[in-house]
Order: C-alpha cells, then sequence, then structure tokens
C-alpha cells in the first residue's frame, strides 16, 4: 500500500493534492451545468416575480416624494416644533414659497397634495390651488402672502401633518392599514370607531377562510375516503369528476353561483317550490358571507380532496384490518388508527385551501356584496381605484405576514416534513 | 430463546380464559355446539365466489386441531388466502359454516372472533410506538393499566425486544417489525393466531431464522396457527400439517414428510420439491404396484397411487435423490439407460441433468462422492431406482 496520507492527517490523492479539494474541481464542472441549467427559469422569476414583489412590499415604507418636492421645506421646519402652538416662523414659508414655484413648473405638487391627503383630507386641493397663485406671489414676507393663498397654511394641524409625513420612510401606512394614526400631536391613537374598517376585515378573512377550509375537510374527506377505497379504474373515473372543475374557468364557476344562489336563482325558486319558504322570505344566499362561502368551498374542494386522496392511497387497508382483529370495533379501529394516518394529508390540504383562500379576490369580489368580501377586494380597490399603492402594499405586507405565521405555526404543531401533496 | 421467557409462556395462555369471551380452555373438549368431534377450527361445506360466476374456494371441508400448526400451502390464485380471510371474518362465505371453539361464526363480525392476524406487511400502526401497538389491543379489552403494561413487557420480551418499546415501527428493520406483529397477534392470548404470508418481504436468510422462531412460539404457547404461504420451505419447515390448495381446492392435507415423501396427486407431487417426471400408460396392475410402458416403450415397475385402469395414461413421480446412478445388480426394481447432458457443481451434491426415456430435464442429486467422478457430458450411464420410490399419479391436465 502506498502511504495516502497527507502531512496533516488528510486523505491525498496519487499526486499529491489533498483529496477535498481534487473532488471539488471534479464536481465543479457539474456544479456549473446545473446551475447553467437553472439560470433561465431563475431569472425570469426573479425579473417577474420577486423583484416587482420587492419593489410593491417596499412601497409600505416608502415616503420620499414629500421630501422631494419640498425639500427646503422639510429642512427649514426641523427647527421648529410640532408640539408647540406656534406657527412655523417666516423661514419656512419662504422655503414652502421656493419648494411651490419649483413644484408648480415640474407639476409635481399635486403628487404631494395627493400623498398627504391620505392621512388628512383637503391637502389635495391645498396643494392645487397653491400651486396655481403662488405664481402670483412676487415678494416677501412670505408668511402672510401663503396664508392669503390658502388659508389652511395658517392653521397648526397642517404643518403638524407635512411635520410627521416628511421623513423618507414612515410606518404611517402599516397604522392605517390596523385602523390606527398618527395624531397630529405625533403619538399613534386608534381611528375613530367609525372609520376602522382593516381589522374588521381581517378578522373576517381570516373567519372566512377558517371556515371555508373546515367545510372543504368536511365534505372533502368522505369523497377522498370513497376514492381511496374504490378500485382504480372506478376510483380514476370519480377523479376525473373531482378535477373537472379546474378545466373550467374560475370566473364562470364563480358567475354560474351567481344564478344559482340569487333570489329569483335556482335553488330559491326550488325551496319555494317545495313550500319550505315562502315566496316573500327567500333566504338571502348571495352577496353575503353565505355566497362567499358557499362558491369558495366549492371551488377550493379539489384542493382538499387530492392531497388527502394521494394520502389515503398509501395507507394499506391492513391497518384497519388489523385494528380490527385486534378487537376494535371498526369505528374505533377508524379513529385510532385510519385517521391519525390521514393527518399528513389533511395538514396538506387545509394548508393549501386556507393560503388560497385568504388571498381569494374574485369570488368575493363577485359573491361577497359588502359584508362577504375579504382584504384582499380592498388591497384591490387601493391599487386600482384609490391609487394608494402604500397602504395597498401595507396591507399586502401583514397579510404575507399573517400567512407565513400560520406556516411557521402548523410546522410547529404538525411538522412540514409531515405534509403530502402527492 | 432465553428460559426466562419460556417459563413465562404458558403462563400467558392459561390467563387468556378471562379475556376472551368464552374460555379457550376445555369448551372444544366438551363438544359445545354443531361440531361432533374435538376440532377447534372446522370448515363445513365452505364455498366463496367473489363475481357469482366461478368458485375462488370449491366445498371446502378441514378440521383443524387445538394447538396445531396448519399450513396453507399454494399457488397465488389456489384460494389459500381466501380462506384465511373468511376465518378471520373480512370476507363473508358465500356457502357453508365456518366453526371456531365449536361454535358457528358465520355471523361473528372479526373483531369479536378473538382472532390474532399477521400481516404480509406487518401492518403495525406507524403512528404508534411499539408498545402502544402492543398495548392496542388489550386497551381495546379495557384492560388495566398495570397489567397492560406487564403484558406488554412480557410479550416484547418473548420476541427478544424487550429494549425497543419506545421505539416507531419505522426505526426497526423488517425482522424485527416482523417479531412485533408477531407478539401483537399473540399479546391478548386469542383463541386462534392466523398468518398471511408473514415473512414474503424478509431476505432468505432472516426468513430461515424467524421461521424457527415462530416455530418455537407456537411449541411454547400451544397455541393454534393458521399459516398461510406460497413458499414449500417455509411450509415443510414450520407446519404439523399441509393443507396443499389449488384451484380452489385441497390436494393433498397431510404431515410434511408425508407430502413430500407420499404425494396423492401429480399436482402436489410437483409444486412439492424437486420431481421428475415420466408419462406413460397403465400396462398392469398387481396389488399396490403397477407396471407403467413409457411412451418410448420402456415398461417400468412403480406404485400405483392415483392410477385409473389399465390402459389410461398416468404420470410417474421421481424424487431427484431416489434415482441411483450405476445400480448394482438387485438394488433397485427398475433400470434405464440415460445419457448426461449437464453437471451442475452445488457443494455437497451434482445437479445432473440427463437424457431419459425420451425426456432431457430428468435431474438426478448424486452426491459429491469419488464414486461417481467420472460423470462428464456426452458420458453413457444406467440409472435405476426402486418400486417404491416410482410413484404412478394422475395425468396433469396440461401434459
Amino acid at each position: 500500500m502506498t502511504d495516502v496520507t497527507g502531512t496533516n492527517g488528510e486523505l491525498v490523492t496519487a499526486d499529491g493534492r489533498p483529496l477535498r479539494a481534487s473532488l471539488a474541481r471534479a464536481l465543479r464542472r457539474q456544479k456549473l451545468q446545473a446551475l447553467l441549467l437553472v439560470a433561465p427559469l431563475f431569472l425570469f422569476i426573479l425579473v417577474s416575480f420577486v423583484l416587482p414583489i420587492a419593489d410593491m412590499l417596499f412601497r409600505s415604507v416608502e415616503n420620499s416624494i414629500v421630501a422631494k418636492v419640498l425639500p427646503e421645506t422639510t429642512t427649514a421646519l426641523r427647527s421648529w416644533d410640532p408640539q408647540g402652538d406656534a406657527l412655523p416662523g417666516e423661514e419656512v414659508y419662504a422655503a414652502l414659497y421656493r419648494d411651490m414655484l419649483i413644484a408648480a413648473k415640474n407639476r409635481t405638487a399635486t403628487r404631494v397634495g395627493q400623498r398627504l391627503n391620505y392621512e388628512s383630507s383637503g391637502f389635495s386641493s391645498l396643494f392645487r390651488s397653491s400651486a396655481r397663485k403662488v405664481k402670483r406671489i412676487k415678494a416677501g414676507p412670505y408668511k402672510p402672502a401663503m396664508i392669503k393663498a390658502h388659508k389652511k397654511w395658517g392653521k397648526l394641524e397642517t404643518w403638524q401633518v407635512i411635520a410627521n409625513y416628511n421623513a423618507r420612510y414612515t410606518p404611517g401606512y402599516f397604522y392605517a392599514a390596523v385602523d390606527a394614526r398618527i395624531d397630529t400631536d405625533g403619538g399613534v391613537t386608534m381611528q375613530d370607531e367609525d372609520k376602522r374598517i382593516y381589522v374588521n376585515l381581517f378578522l373576517r378573512t381570516l373567519g372566512l377562510s377558517l371556515t371555508i377550509t373546515l367545510a372543504t375537510l368536511v365534505l372533502g374527506f368522505p369523497a377522498a375516503y370513497l376514492l381511496a377505497l374504490l378500485p382504480t379504474a372506478k376510483s380514476n373515473l370519480l377523479l376525473i369528476l373531482v378535477l373537472l372543475p379546474f378545466w373550467t374557468s374560475l370566473l364562470v364557476r364563480t358567475t354560474a353561483w351567481i344564478a344559482l344562489l340569487q333570489q329569483q336563482g335556482v335553488i330559491n325558486e326550488f325551496l319555494v317550490f317545495l313550500s319550505i319558504v315562502g315566496t316573500d322570505d327567500r333566504p338571502r344566499l348571495i352577496h353575503n358571507q353565505v355566497g362567499t362561502v358557499i362558491a369558495m368551498t366549492h371551488i377550493l374542494l379539489p384542493f382538499m380532496v387530492l392531497p388527502l386522496y394521494s394520502v389515503m392511497k398509501t395507507i394499506p387497508k391492513s391497518y384497519v384490518r388489523a385494528a380490527i382483529s385486534l378487537g376494535a370495533h371498526p369505528w374505533r379501529a377508524f379513529w385510532a388508527v385510519y385517521f391519525p394516518s390521514t393527518v399528513p394529508g389533511i395538514g396538506a390540504g387545509a394548508i393549501l385551501v386556507f393560503i388560497l383562500a385568504i388571498g381569494y379576490y374574485i369570488t368575493p369580489d363577485l359573491v361577497g356584496g359588502t359584508s362577504g368580501t375579504f382584504i384582499s377586494n380592498r388591497i384591490a380597490l387601493h391599487i386600482s381605484s384609490s391609487l394608494n399603492w402604500g397602504l395597498a402594499a401595507a396591507l399586502g405586507v401583514i397579510l404575507l405576514g399573517i400567512v407565513l405565521a400560520l406556516y411557521l405555526l402548523y410546522d410547529k404543531i404538525v411538522g412540514i416534513d409531515n405534509m403530502k401533496l402527492g | 430463546m432465553p428460559g426466562g421467557a419460556r417459563d413465562a409462556l404458558p403462563d400467558m395462555v392459561d390467563e387468556g380464559s378471562d379475556v376472551a369471551e368464552t374460555s379457550s380452555d376445555g369448551v372444544a373438549v366438551g363438544g359445545a355446539g354443531g361440531a361432533n368431534d374435538n376440532a377447534f377450527v372446522r370448515f363445513a361445506e365452505v364455498q366463496k365466489s367473489y363475481d357469482g360466476i366461478s368458485l375462488v374456494v370449491k366445498s371446502l371441508n378441514l378440521d383443524i386441531a387445538k394447538g396445531e400448526f396448519l399450513t396453507m400451502l399454494g399457488p397465488s390464485g389456489s384460494g389459500k388466502t381466501t380462506c384465511l380471510m373468511m376465518l378471520a371474518g373480512f370476507e363473508p362465505a358465500t356457502y357453508g359454516e365456518i366453526y371456531l371453539d365449536g361454535q358457528p361464526i358465520n355471523n361473528v363480525p372479526p373483531h369479536k372472533r378473538d382472532i390474532g392476524m399477521v400481516f404480509q406487511n406487518y401492518a403495525l400502526f406507524p403512528h404508534m410506538t411499539v408498545a402502544e401497538n402492543l398495548a392496542f389491543p388489550l386497551n381495546v379489552r379495557r384492560m388495566g393499566k398495570a397489567e397492560v403494561q406487564e403484558r406488554v413487557q412480557r410479550a416484547l420480551d418473548m420476541v427478544q425486544l424487550g429494549a425497543f418499546g419506545g421505539r416507531r415501527p419505522a426505526q426497526l428493520s423488517g425482522g424485527q417489525q416482523q417479531r412485533v406483529a408477531v407478539a401483537r397477534a399473540l399479546v391478548f392470548d386469542p383463541k386462534l393466531v392466523l398468518m398471511d404470508e408473514p415473512l414474503g418481504a424478509l431476505d432468505k436468510q432472516l426468513r430461515e431464522q424467524m421461521q424457527y422462531e415462530i416455530k418455537h412460539i407456537h411449541e411454547n404457547l400451544e397455541v393454534t396457527v393458521v399459516y398461510v404461504t406460497h413458499d414449500q420451505s417455509e411450509a415443510l419447515t414450520m407446519s404439523n400439517r399441509i393443507a396443499v390448495f389449488n384451484d380452489g381446492v385441497i390436494q393433498q392435507l397431510a404431515p410434511p414428510a408425508d407430502l413430500y415423501e407420499r404425494p396423492d396427486n401429480s399436482f402436489v407431487a410437483q409444486f412439492i420439491g424437486e420431481n421428475n417426471k415420466l408419462t406413460g400408460t397403465l400396462a398392469a396392475r398387481n396389488g399396490t404396484g403397477c407396471e407403467v410402458t413409457l411412451d418410448t416403450g420402456e415398461s417400468v415397475k412403480a406404485l400405483a397411487v392415483n392410477t385409473g385402469a389399465v390402459g389410461e395414461r398416468t404420470m410417474l413421480s421421481l424424487r431427484p435423490e431416489r434415482v441411483m446412478v450405476d445400480p448394482g445388480e438387485g438394488q433397485c426394481d427398475t433400470r434405464v439407460p440415460g445419457r448426461v447432458e449437464e453437471l451442475i457443481y452445488l457443494g455437497d451434491h451434482i445437479r445432473t441433468r440427463i437424457s431419459v426415456c425420451g425426456r432431457d430435464d430428468f435431474i438426478v442429486k448424486v452426491p459429491n462422492s469419488t464414486e461417481h467422478a467420472g460423470l462428464a457430458p456426452g458420458n453413457d450411464v444406467a440409472l435405476g431406482w426402486r418400486l417404491e420410490d416410482c410413484r404412478a399419479l394422475d395425468m396433469p391436465a396440461n401434459e
């Protein structure tokens, strides 16, 4: 035997190099090849998915518009005490005048107005009209001139809002997303009772998602059990029926539910026909939470049935038989032996349905009315109508956080390794 | 098996009487129920059909004595597993009645039959520890905590897994899982233990070791075992009696030695062990013996076991180790010439393939001794056998 140990006890190859280094060199080519193979997909995901989402999430704290459009004003405001009850001095108004002049020329004044309008109404018109009138001011002192241009410049509250929201990054959107706001004095308080919407909306989204998850489990478990019991030829046929909804557009399925559930719809007409309800007191099945739960349970059912089925299929029949032969009543055999073996499937199905449900948008939008909408509908509203992207981003971050937290909780309780998707 | 465990075992059987709904001791001897002798398990005219067109089990009659180790042996699809499942209660009999301990059990649901069962894939509950698996049948019977613990430990000691109670089945090797499955089927002192190809998933060496362990457990506990397998060596090693199944019918029910030495028909002769067959026509009968004219013209003396009238076709069965090469004068009743085709060296003996009487698949096991050192392919040899080693049987349908 030749000596294969190097000076420090490490194995070496025949040419005296350390074995570890030689192995790494031999595998480098393979690693590079693997990296090249996934590179296109990786780039695609990065550009089309990761970066836009990161950008969107960043908007939840980003607030550079105020400091960008009013640079001199924000600098000058630093020496002013927002907690005091005196208006800022002449130098702040002078800075405001110069900033507004540039903003009016660049047409950026309305954007600041819009941003500050989220925090306190009236800012939009304040900046729009001030941008128009500021050109007519010829000389100082600027304090009375600006107040003359718009009387809000003479209000303490106006300056407090600007002072509170002139930092480059702000937690303001997140406060808004949980029904709180930064007070004029800089503290954080809850919104007025009648303006609180988001916390309730989050709770409703969680509650309805949980209801839908339970409903799919209750309906899906027996179906999956039947599929697993039947011989393959028959179960494949039934599996196609389970998969059938996947091949129909989500929109079509949802609108079909509208036809079924509405006041003059198929179900209500049938109930009236059977004289179960009178024609004047038909139950409201749509444009409320009932409609959302019914339609989404139907749409998400396959996501529960499939993981359950794939897990149940792998449970040998002999488990239950063994339990019965050991003296357990068939019911006990089912609950003590079969059911625990399906837990990985239940876990996978439940987490899949719940996460899909919590972010659902189209179906609650179409059948949910006002009481059955989800947080995602509100996010969509802020993205497309009110254009308050910062708030939309903050709501999205919180939603993402809730999902991740639940995922970690699930991992801790059930164990993610226990999950089987197929 | 350690002596301590062996001593503990008979107690378990005795204590079984307060667990089982009816006493497992004594009742059968007293002759309760419909059975008129002391058969512990009885299949009476049992038939089974799955599709209503063909019978999987055709009119089965079988008595199993208390404490017996009976093996149902047969190729797949022969109906042996179906019989076991009917006995366990998982398949209803289409016709006929099954008695256990004198009581008809057709209408007793499987969980009330008090029958322990070992499955092919062990069927250990994966989410329970080994000890919880063993405690399951005891907890189902609402046994006290202390007694459950004691019985579980005793059962674990019996299969030499005393220290493994806290493990999950997945953390055990195949052989260990098998032992747990056996222990679980015995821990509640069932009237009867059924085993459905329990060693099928083990490798050869482990399988042989487990055969002895199960055999010893059976001997020590004196429990009645019905064992299903398609492996004949397993059946020959372990059983008191073997029921050879084919086509839904028991072909022969006999102790292992009888089955090998004295097969009743051509199926058993070919299914159990290695068999040389020669076909011919029955020429004459004289008492237990007969004379058969082979298809190639030679006349052979044989034992008339299962033959028709003179002139009908018959198959001769000869075990390879009973054929003599170059027999001395007077040593045998029949002599035929042959030619060596192939030698396969197997250490203690040499498998020799020889052309005899028009067949080239005639196998002779030649002991590896200097006596036959000259055998080489192409050599002509004389073969011979005694009358009682050559059995004239029925002609298989496919010959």
